[in-house]
């Protein structure tokens, strides 16, 4: 280290300061003090529309009103629904369209391109155009299903069966490549004598599969889940655009009912309160998510 | 590429930059009026060489949107045409420039205009002769249905037959129904068609204003005449309860497949494109929807029905000066234009609502268009929602309530509007009221 | 090795079966996506005609609809006006309406152009300059500085959402592009640093080293060396960096209304003249969806590497 000394200009102490300063400066007004000022405000009854009168210290009132409101558990519901059935499915198809793309045909960087596209698009966008695909009347989703079985016009978004599972749809749609595409990777790192071996063994492909290829494979999977679950637990914008929520509330998952909450009616003493709530949940099951991850990657 | 980027970004800065030394804007939701008033306006430009911009928010975000603007103080709008229920917040909070002295000083008079716009349109508190606003559209919640159908006489003997009596306007919701639901999965002309496009939408307010005209036809009324904000009893009544579930009953027997979502454009889009018999929505569409006739379809046209009582849902508002604007003097030229008789009558022309007597006292307006009439009644009905400052906390907890009860099929109607006013409560007393 | 890939390499057979697996999942899954872009060209009628129309007479009525505000008149006023100017007029006029005024479908669109550019840029240059101090120097609690940086990213926009609603309204940055310039700047810099870090730990030290021995400043060295190296990695991270910012919606439709409104939160608003129109929607949506699908293709090399905040790298 001493040697540094000897190059001209600022210390490189300075510079690593003068580098990460602005960055960690930023993140702490725009991200940590507003998270900050949320708890402040989760023990007050202050509503952000009403200016000029002046909050009140509540203590944990807040708090207690969320957890005691069945609405709420009935919101943390839809979205334990909706991750459940999200991860399982872009687990199992992001793997093994993983495992098909592996065998390196021709053409399958193209192909895997194309794939990719749909999670790279505006979620927002894609609830929109989706919600004309799901038109019972003159959509193309329903022409499809009716062209291989007449069900006769059923309505994913209108009905409280159906709506839960037009989301899932499309989230699956949207983010399947994304597993796929890590899972890839974490094939394609299985080095080759691995299997070499096996041959001499005399090991069944399926045996191979089961002892090599799956557990290499584990700990990208799970990364990918990792992701996909945070993304999933804070899901907004997609769903906001093709139910809204609705029909009632069956897809009315956390995050929407605390924009309704906070931006709708106003209630942000209370509506703090509840992200705190799911910021400390999403952060406690990330948490523990990272601690099995990584027991498994050791093993 | 680095001279492609530089040439990007010069052409979208002088694209946002509009520069017009006299300009003002104007803001109002994203629909068919209001492109009529912007092809309005461009006479009053013309006139007086000031530039118009025009911000048209979609309903769903309208209250939302424009409120956050207010209570943010913005300056983007120096004109707006708000929706009734506003009036009270743009009042209390100080967001409109009260117009008393300014009307005095141009000779506009408010009796010039038809008492029922002006109360629900103009004044705050309610009735009393403090104008926040000019009425600019009058509107209320009615019906459309498909005449042409009507009038074919295979259909209405069958009609007759079942039920006793001719096809044609009904005279109450009991006869509504026995039409939607004869329409219900009816094949006519080789199309499969159905009973009724109404409200059903959850996000903003379009639930509410359908139920609610039914509500105010079994009439139901929100609070105790004596006793302002109390509300048990009379919101959850027997006739409202009735009400609700009597809608639920018409969603369920009538409405569309997919049609779970539905507020103007949807029942719009239904109506037009041949699926039902009837639609519910506002005046402010019909210019739109009788211009349009074609493929053999004639529309014909009714007030809402009565039941206990006659009343329909309000609609339409009035236009106002915001207190945070720069430009107030050349926002109140405007609506000193906007109030002229002649211009108010053009506005009619174009597919605007007038609420001047000029224009709708004159002899020739019942017969000028096939809904004038139906206009004229429904404005002598109307009830309006709370126009508290709180009212969006107040429609939040109705929509969610009606729209689980009515389209998910939840719970009872007496249940949804216990807990309506088991919210209203909180509502209230959180704003001091109770 | 001849040998061994004989039995590695999978037969022909099973390389056919894959490929069609994965051809008819490729078809299926841009079915969504080329059906929008078809809507674009139908016009209103053709687009709500069921069963679904495959073929049609391409139209550019929903490009129109999309950038114009229109309104229905009767065939006699329409008679008085003067004669349309151009095509677009005319084909407006055909379907008895006229044209009212300019649509804002523009100005979003270069409302999401300066906030997306704005905030790439800044997001880059500021993750680039932290990247290379973790990377290069000894930063006091550095693992948990970097875990720090990315957790922000875990945060639900919309719990943020208030705070920062509140904190605008006062410092006067609601709704404007300073404001998201800011705030996108920030929610990219944990995925700016995190992917620039990993290019930088790849490029050699001993390069900046040799530049310093030659006179360079530490900062020269920086600028002059190490950033023309980590090129490709800065052209990928900023292009992850548009990517975001083009498709947030949370934050904007939250914070921005009128002026600095993006055009995701406006797009799903377009209502054409008393009815839906989904060719103007259409429309909208291809016109947006288009640089993100031609910079998806531009970087796929790096896609994995983006999407898993460097995580994972080949």
């Amino acid at each position: 280290m001493s040697v540094k000394k000897k190059f001209k200009g600022l210390s490189d102490k300075a510079v690593a300061w003068l580098f990460i300063g602005p960055s960690v400066f930023l993140l702490l007004a725009i991200n940590i003090y507003p998270l900050i000022y949320a708890i402040r405000m989760s023990f007050t009854n202050f509503y952000a529309n009403k200016i000029g009168r002046e909050p009140q210290f509540v203590g944990l009132k807040n708090y207690i009103k969320v957890l005691n409101k069945e609405a709420i558990w009935e919101k943390m519901q839809v979205t334990a629904n909706f991750m459940f059935w999200t991860l399982l499915l872009q687990a199992v198809i992001g793997l093994g369209l993983a495992l098909l793309l592996n065998r390196k045909f021709k053409g399958n960087e193209l192909l895997t391109t194309l794939i990719v596209l749909p999670m790279m698009l505006s979620p927002a966008v894609v609830g929109v155009f989706w919600t004309y695909l799901y038109n019972p009347q003159v959509g193309l989703f329903n022409y499809v299903i009716n062209f291989f079985h007449d069900f006769g016009s059923f309505d994913m978004i209108g009905s409280s069966v159906l709506a839960p599972w037009s989301i899932v749809i499309v989230d699956t749609w949207m983010w399947t490549p994304f597993t796929m595409l890590i899972c890839l990777a974490g094939l394609r790192s299985v080095p080759n004598y691995l299997y070499e071996a096996a041959e001499v063994d005399r090991a069944s492909k399926w045996q191979q599969f089961i002892y090599i290829t799956l557990p290499s494979v584990l700990p990208f999977l799970l990364l990918a889940l990792l992701f996909r679950g945070i993304e999933n637990f804070k899901m907004f914008d997609m769903v906001v655009e093709l139910t809204s929520g609705g029909p009632g509330s069956a897809t009315e998952l956390a995050s929407i009912n605390l924009k309704r909450e906070a931006f709708e009616k106003w209630k942000t003493g209370y509506s703090s309160a509840f992200a705190v709530i799911l910021f400390v949940t999403i952060f406690g099951f990330g948490n523990v998510y990272v601690k099995v991850m990584n027991k498994i990657k050791e093993r | 590429m680095k001279k492609i980027m530089i040439l990007l970004f010069v052409s979208l800065f002088s694209f946002s930059v509009n520069s017009n030394a006299k300009s003002i804007t104007l803001g109002w939701a994203a629909w068919d009026p209001a492109n009529a008033l912007q092809e309005l306006t461009k006479e009053f430009t013309a006139e007086t060489g000031i530039d118009v911009n025009f911000e048209f928010v979609p309903w769903p975000n309208f209250a939302d949107r424009m409120l956050n603007e207010l209570n943010n103080k913005g300056k983007t709008f120096d004109l707006l045409i708000g929706d009734s229920q506003w009036i009270g917040a743009g009042a209390v909070y100080g967001h409109y420039v009260k117009l008393n002295d300014f009307f005095d000083k141009e000779g506009i008079s408010m009796n010039d205009f038809s008492p029922a716009t002006v109360y629900a349109y103009s004044t705050w508190p309610k009735g009393s002769e403090n104008y926040y606003a000019l009425p600019a559209m009058g509107d209320a919640l009615a019906w459309a249905y498909r005449k042409d159908w009507f009038d074919r006489p295979e259909l209405n003997s069958e009609f007759k037959k079942k039920h006793g009596y001719d096809l044609g306007v009904p005279a109450n919701w009991n006869q509504l129904h026995d039409m939607c639901s004869f329409f219900q999965g009816r094949e006519i002309d080789g199309q499969k068609r159905y009973g009724a496009a109404i409200n059903t939408e959850r996000g903003s307010e379009g639930i509410t204003m359908g139920v609610t005209a039914a509500m105010y036809a079994w009439g139901m009324e929100y609070e105790n005449p004596n006793k302002p904000y109390d509300m048990e009893g009379f919101f959850n009544s027997p006739q409202a309860v009735e009400a609700v579930e009597f809608y639920r009953k018409l969603y369920e027997d009538c409405a569309p497949p997919g049609h779970s979502d539905a507020y103007m454009v949807a029942n719009l889009d239904a109506y037009k494109s041949g699926q039902v018999a009837f639609q519910m929505n506002w005046y402010a569409f019909w210019p739109g929807v009788s211009k349009e006739d074609s493929d053999g379809r004639v529309s014909g046209f009714f007030a809402n029905p009565k039941q206990n009582v006659a009343a329909a849902t309000l609609g339409g508002q009035g236009i106002s000066v915001v207190k945070y604007s720069d430009k107030q003097d050349l926002a109140l030229e405007y609506i000193k234009w906007f109030a002229r008789p002649d211009v108010q009558q053009k506005w009619w022309d174009l597919g605007g609502y007038s609420c001047h007597n000029d224009v709708l006292n004159s002899p020739s307006f019942p017969t000028s268009t096939v809904y004038a009439q139906g206009f004229l009644d429904s404005m002598g009905i109307v009830k309006d929602f709370w126009q508290e400052p709180t009212f969006v906390e107040l429609m939040l907890p109705m929509q969610e309530a009606i729209h689980d009860y009515v389209v998910n099929g939840k719970g009872t109607a007496k249940g949804a509007l216990d807990k309506i006013i088991e919210e209203w409560v909180e509502v209230f007393e959180a704003d001091g009221k109770l | 090795m001849d040998t061994s890939r004989s039995y590695l390499e999978p037969s022909s057979f099973s390389k056919k079966l894959a490929a069609t697996i994965i051809i008819v999942y490729t078809v299926i899954t841009l079915i969504p996506i080329s059906w929008m872009v078809m809507t674009s060209f139908k016009n209103v009628n053709s687009a709500i005609s069921y069963p679904p129309e495959v073929f049609f007479e391409p139209s550019l009525e929903g490009y129109v609809n999309l950038f114009t505000n229109r309104s229905r008149q009767s065939q006699e006023y329409l008679d008085s006006l003067p004669p349309p100017e151009n095509w677009y007029e005319e084909l407006v006029r055909s379907r008895e309406m006229v044209i009212t005024g300019p649509s804002k479908f523009l100005g979003r669109y270069s409302n999401s152009m300066i906030i997306g550019f704005g905030s790439t840029f800044a997001s880059v240059f500021l993750g680039a300059l932290a990247a290379y101090a973790f990377s290069r120097f000894r930063v006091p609690l550095k693992d948990d500085l970097l875990f720090f940086i990315l957790s922000t990213r875990m945060f639900p926009p919309i719990a943020v959402a208030v705070p920062i609603f509140i904190m605008y309204r006062k410092l006067g940055l609601g709704d404007t592009h300073l404001g998201m310039i800011i705030l996108y700047t920030v929610v990219n810099l944990s995925l700016a640093v995190w992917l620039l870090k990993g290019f930088m730990d790849e490029i050699p030290k001993e390069y900046e080293e040799a530049a310093m021995i030659d006179g360079y400043s530490r900062l020269q060295a920086f600028f002059k060396v190490v950033l023309p190296q980590a090129m490709t990695g800065i052209a990928a991270t900023a292009i992850f960096c548009m990517i975001f910012s083009w498709n947030e919606y949370a934050f904007a439709v939250l914070l921005t209304q009128f002026n600095a409104q993006t055009a995701p939160p406006f797009i799903p608003t377009i209502i054409g003249e008393g009815g839906l129109d989904w060719p103007a929607i259409g429309a909208g949506t291809t016109l947006f969806l288009l640089p993100v699908m031609i910079f998806t293709i531009i970087l796929r090399k790096h896609l994995l590497r983006g999407i898993t905040f460097g995580a994972v790298r080949k």
